[in-house]
């Protein structure tokens, strides 16, 4: 079933993140357990599950924010270890979004968008504020760059953030549910660059509960609950004819909510 | 496109603005809003009032319309009740350089004249070539007080026995507070740091210090430290002050960046990560730049009190300016003369301090308005 949905994209066995048999522990709280995935190249998984379930745990695991204690992670054939180059190298080729954005507040649009290809790749700055203009454009805001990020709306800034991970040119990008701490009426703007950003051929792996979003780009949808991956199928067959009971639950509190 | 719907809502179809009543703006708008508010607010403006009539009037009588500014060689030119500054004059030089030889003054001068000049520069906004003003304070500028103000190198030796008075009041000031700052940063990065060696140390420096106060400091730089070198090698008394400063300095100050550290939340360091910067990218990129400007009142309550504290080195034998002028009252010639020796160190004093007061609440009004959300 997975399988025969085809990637959007051309390179299509290429693959981009791996976890096999990743189990991982807050303490004695067992919070992943057994989670396997593979994200090829240009796939678009969107996960979903209720609160508490590990989402966010089993995408930063994927870039190290935190630590899994046993299985494999391998993103781009380069195992997640505790050596730190290889963690370094890793999170400068995966972008990450967050709930929260987390800009830097000292920092200006442009010098947000800047800072790492600047630090991290060596990009002399004069390139670096091209780049970043460009992306402000793809993200519909070029003319906040000079502004301080306290001085944008929640949906102005969330966009900066993505166009701040999209300046490291990343082979993947990782959402832990962006659009949550957004009013409504902020919510669409931020999907819309998603959308794009998705057609555009990015390899995506979206924590989140916006349904009509996985409906119009998922390749692949998963459901997590209690740290276990659940379900795992192309939209139209999870949303149309979900196999456990847990999903069928799931769907029908947050389609009425 | 969101922005421009903004801007025509608030164009759009308002009230006109109003100007407000007049009993509420101006001077006497003001007056009756903050001084005579309630019969409480009038008596405490009244009992005010009449505590500046008894302190203020006196105070100027003795210090400027009835004091004594002319030149003299002892307190017997000193005419009348009011302050006799001629003391100051006499001693003027005393107070400044101390026992540095008169003809070499001007390296004093010199060292103090980049100093200022290269900070004034740094202060200032809008000036330009900032970051080699900045290379030039921290890598030429140095080296090269030591070479003036020491000497070597075709210039006079004078030995760090002769100073005192203001120049060595600055000279360990400035050292305090320029050393105490990175020093303090470290340790502070050290008590948070993942490595238990590097946590343990830095813990037990700062609580050391701590807890002993900087005279003691002093006496252990002075006495102690001595113990520690190898036979037959000894130096500067002066040096050894500067070490003991800059280092109890630098316990506060760790304790102070650490408050600005523990503001910072989980996000920022994420965030930083994330993109791939290393530890020392995100401390000096992201965390640091964020937890010192939240802390600048801390740091600059830090560097006062540290340039103040400076005059303890009198129990180490040095005499920096309150010690040059504690020399002054007890001089015969002089006698009786305390109250102007000690005006004028107030004063002295009194103005490092409040500079860097101003400056630091300045600075804190010019922070992004972003930072303050
Ligand atoms: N740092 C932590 N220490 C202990 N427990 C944690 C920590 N982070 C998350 N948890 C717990 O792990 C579970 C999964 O969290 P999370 O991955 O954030 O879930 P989700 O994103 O699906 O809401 C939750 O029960 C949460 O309370
Ligand atoms: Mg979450």
């Amino acid at each position: 079933m997975v399988n025969q949905t085809a990637p959007a994209a051309g390179a299509a066995d290429e693959v981009i993140i791996r976890m096999e048999g990743v189990h991982k522990w807050y303490g004695q709280f067992h919070v992943l357990k057994d989670i396997n995935l593979t994200v090829r190249k240009g796939e678009r998984i969107v996960v979903c599950g209720p609160s508490g379930s590990g989402k966010s745990t089993l995408i930063r695991c994927i870039n190290r924010l935190e630590e899994h204690q046993r299985g494999r992670i391998f993103v781009h054939e380069v195992e997640l270890t505790s050596d730190l180059k290889h963690i370094e190298h890793i999170r400068s080729e995966v972008g990450m979004v967050f709930q929260q954005f987390n800009l830097f507040p000292h920092l200006t649009v442009l010098e947000n968008l800047t800072l790492a290809p600047i630090w991290v790749r060596k990009m002399p700055r004069a390139e670096a504020e091209k780049l970043a203009r460009q992306y402000l454009e793809r993200v519909r805001i070029p003319e906040q760059a000079d502004k301080y990020p306290g001085q944008l709306s929640g949906g102005q800034q969330q966009r900066v953030a993505i166009a701040r991970s999209l300046c490291m040119n990343p082979m993947a990008m990782l959402f832990d549910e962006p659009t949550s701490a957004l009013d409504p009426e902020m919510i669409k703007e931020v999907l819309d660059v998603m959308i794009e950003l998705a057609r555009s051929g990015m390899t995506m792996l979206v924590v989140t509960h916006e349904m009509g979003f996985a409906r119009t780009v998922a390749n692949r949808v998963i459901f997590m609950d209690q740290g276990e991956i659940i379900e795992e199928a192309e939209p139209e067959t999870f949303f149309n004819n979900p196999k456990s009971d847990r999903t069928k639950l799931f769907l029908s509190q947050i389609l009425h909510h | 496109m969101s922005v421009a719907t903004a801007s025509e809502r608030s164009g759009a179809g308002r009230s006109p603005d109003l100007p407000p009543p007049a009993t509420t703006t101006g001077a006497i708008g003001w007056l009756r809003e903050n001084l005579f508010s309630s019969p409480l607010n009038t008596a405490l403006t009244l009992a005010a009032l009449y505590l500046i009539y008894l302190v203020v009037p006196p105070v100027v009588d003795w210090a400027l319309l009835s004091a004594n500014f002319q030149s003299g060689t002892s307190n017997k030119d000193c005419v009348g009740d009011g302050a006799c500054w001629t003391m100051i004059r006499a001693r003027f030089g005393q107070f400044i350089y101390f026992r540095y030889p008169v003809e070499e003054r001007w390296r004093v001068d010199a060292t103090f004249l980049l100093l200022f000049g290269a900070i004034v520069w740094l202060l200032i906004e809008r000036t330009p070539g900032k970051l080699h003003m900045a290379l030039f304070l921290f890598v030429v500028f140095p080296p090269l007080a030591v070479w003036l103000l020491f000497g070597g190198l075709g210039l006079a030796t004078v030995e760090t026995a002769l100073w005192g008075g203001l120049m060595l009041t600055l000279v360990l000031g400035t050292v305090g507070i320029v050393f105490s700052l990175p020093i303090g940063i470290v340790l502070a990065l050290g008590r948070r740091s993942d490595m238990p060696a590097v946590r343990l140390l830095s813990m037990v420096f700062i609580e050391f210090v701590r807890a002993v106060p900087l005279i003691t400091v002093l006496f252990m730089a002075s006495v102690m430290l001595p113990l520690f070198l190898p036979e037959g090698m000894s130096f500067d008394k002066l040096l050894r002050a500067m070490i003991g400063i800059a280092f109890f300095g630098a316990a506060y100050m760790a304790e102070v960046v650490r408050g600005g550290l523990q503001a910072m939340g989980r996000g920022q360091y994420e965030a930083a990560m994330a993109l791939g910067l290393n530890y020392w990218k995100m401390t000096a990129l992201v965390i640091l730049p964020q937890a010192l400007r939240i802390v600048i009142p801390g740091i600059v309550n830090t560097f006062i009190g540290l340039f103040k504290d400076t005059s303890l080195v009198l129990i180490i034998g040095l005499f920096d300016l309150l010690n040059v002028s504690l020399l002054a009252t007890r001089d015969a010639d002089w006698a009786g003369l305390g109250s102007e020796a000690y005006a004028f160190v107030a004063l002295v004093f009194f103005a490092f301090c409040f500079s860097m007061s101003r400056y630091s609440l300045y600075l804190e009004r010019k922070l992004p308005s972003g930072r303050r959300k």
